[in-house]
């Protein structure tokens, strides 16, 4: 019963700081201000839930606690389009194509290159798992390397518009794009709905998930299409962030040692979502915008990431 | 083959190599029905290898599978689940799970993780068959290595498959949870008619509790017959390429190769 009680603190706060997030300071005559303030806290919601439930799911596909999907480069070739379309329209990018159809293509593409590793993956059946992880390390090294290539070459002024991009931001949200996501996000997950009661026994490893009568291949096949999804969403919608992933798994495990997988993906959307509007609002109303979101998340990210490596190293030797 | 009943697990002409190297070389069988198969032969023959291939969790090169008159990939997962289980060597998991829960995933193939009171006792059974009741509430990082082969063991017994493939089950193990797991696949046999394939390292448990061997060396299959025919000095030599002295106590025969 002890996890029921968590969990509703764990509730509690999330409420809590949505509301201090909305209401701290507000001058009611302006009812722009909370208009505004909704919208980042929907497109915080969203890629909350998108980071936490692809993490939790990359985790447990790839049996590892320190991994997120960034390793997978889907987040570089995010980057990489971006910088493509770019180097070709220059300043006049957002006149030729509209925010949406960045989105859309955007989210194609890193579907596309998910599907892309998966068949790399199963022609060699018998690599596995550690096969796919390393062509996505390789496969996002080599897309870093050609949007850095580019983004030397192009005009500097056209260079912040890929800044944008690449930084972590909930103040350009677009209603219109947040629609769309929040539409994708609910998809995706109620897709995933279907196949969620097997994460428990895939987290067993792929012999026994078999053995117990799984179709293991479709299934892994069946979430890196979520994961890449999800990835999407949050990226396209605010930037690379998944690091945040490592995170909040490792404080859902920590948190909720029973690893029912129902569970522990609530309680990681719930973490997610709470980290992210309690950053936004330290930045908001402590740091007076001086620093971002991203920067206070990977510096704790970052701090907890050292204490994970350092306790489990402890545990081995 | 030696025994006149229908064997339903058989296999034909497999192959298997890794790169350039032959693992197995057009080996063919048939694994009699209701009764223990012992897999022996020296490092490298390939034993675990062909148990992989027989449970469906690697794919030959070449050769056919059949199990029940089957192709044994036409299966449906689920449905083979509830015939046939498979436990590898090393079951390593790094996670946050009690022996109960655990076994419990021996019912998923039923309950698709939704237990039934009927799933909850076999759960019991399992616990009860594999003597860890006192270890059921205990987490598997807690576990010695020999605790924890004993809960995976426990977890194919609470899958209540009619055939049960096992790669190396008394790794680990101390001499009485040896003895107390070939007794349970023994009874497991003898009183529930189900059929035990498994890798085997020490020839005296082959000796005592097996009914079949199927003895390999280098990807082929060198004897295949009833224990008593295996277990003779000249054939072990033939297969470990040491020195065996065979005695028989009782109608039982005791391999002793240990210093000769």
């Amino acid at each position: 019963m002890r996890t029921s009680l968590k969990l509703s603190l764990l509730l509690a706060s999330l409420v809590g700081i949505i509301a201090l997030f909305l209401l701290f300071e507000i001058d009611l005559s302006q009812d722009y201000m909370i208009h505004k303030r909704s919208i980042r806290l929907a497109s915080m919601l969203v890629v909350g839930v998108s980071v936490g439930f692809s993490s939790l799911v990359f985790q447990t596909l790839s049996q590892n606690r320190i991994l997120t999907p960034a390793i997978m480069g889907y987040e570089s070739i995010f980057i990489l389009f971006q910088t493509v379309i770019v180097f070709i329209y220059g300043d006049k990018t957002f006149q030729v194509i509209t925010e949406q159809n960045n989105f859309f293509y955007a989210v194609l593409l890193m579907m596309g290159f998910s599907l892309l590793m998966y068949l790399f993956m199963f022609r060699r059946s018998k690599l596995g798992m550690l096969y796919l992880l390393l062509s996505g390390i390789v496969m996002g090294t080599l897309f870093q390397t050609f949007s850095q290539f580019m983004q030397i070459l192009i005009d500097p002024n056209e260079f912040t518009v890929i800044q944008n991009f690449m930084f972590v931001s909930f103040s350009k949200m677009n209603t219109k794009l947040l629609s769309i996501a929040s539409i994708t996000l609910l998809a995706t997950l109620i897709y995933a709905s279907f196949y969620i009661k097997y994460l428990d026994v895939i987290a067993l490893g792929r012999d026994h998930a078999i053995n117990l009568g799984l179709n293991y291949q479709g299934l892994v096949r069946r979430f890196m299409l979520v994961i890449s999804l999800l990835v999407s969403v949050s990226t396209a919608l605010v930037g690379p962030i998944t690091f945040l992933g490592i995170l909040v798994c490792n404080l859902t495990y920590e948190l909720f040692p029973n690893r029912k997988h129902p569970a522990m993906l609530t309680v990681c959307c719930l973490i997610s979502c709470l980290c992210l509007v309690a950053g936004q609002f330290l930045i908001e109303h402590i740091f007076q915008f001086s620093t971002t979101v991203s920067i206070v998340i990977n510096f704790i990210g970052g701090l907890y990431f050292l204490y994970l490596l350092w306790s489990t190293r402890k545990k081995i030797t | 083959m030696v025994d006149s009943q229908k064997d339903y697990l058989t296999f034909q002409d497999i192959h298997k190599h890794y790169g350039e190297k032959i693992v197995l070389n057009a080996i063919s069988a048939e694994i009699a029905h209701g009764k223990i198969t012992s897999l022996i032969g020296p490092n490298g023959a390939g034993k675990s290898t062909l148990l992989a291939i027989l449970s469906r969790l690697l794919k030959q090169d070449g050769g056919k599978v059949s199990f029940f008159d089957k192709n044994i990939g036409s299966y449906k997962g689920q449905d083979l689940a509830k015939k046939l289980a498979i436990l590898r060597q090393s079951n390593h998991l790094d996670l946050k799970l009690t022996v109960e829960d655990l076994v419990s995933f021996g019912r998923f193939p039923y309950s698709q993780g939704r237990l039934s009171s009927e799933d909850k006792e076999a759960v019991q059974n399992a616990i009860r068959f594999t003597e860890l009741e006192s270890l059921a509430d205990a987490y598997l990082d807690e576990l010695s290595g020999g605790q924890r082969q004993r809960a995976f063991i426990s977890m194919i017994i609470a899958q209540d498959t009619d055939y049960i493939l096992l790669d190396e089950p008394l790794n680990n193990l101390d001499m009485k949870h040896s003895v107390h797991v070939m007794k349970t696949l023994r009874r497991l046999v003898d009183e529930l008619g189900k059929t035990v394939i498994l890798v085997i390292h020490e020839i005296n448990f082959a000796a005592q509790y097996s009914d079949f061997i199927i003895a390999l060396k280098n990807g082929e299959i060198v004897q295949h017959d009833k224990t008593n025919q295996i277990i003779q000095s000249n054939v072990l030599r033939d297969i470990f390429e040491i020195d065996f002295d065979i005695i028989d106590r009782n109608d039982k025969l005791i391999c002793n190769y240990f210093n000769l």
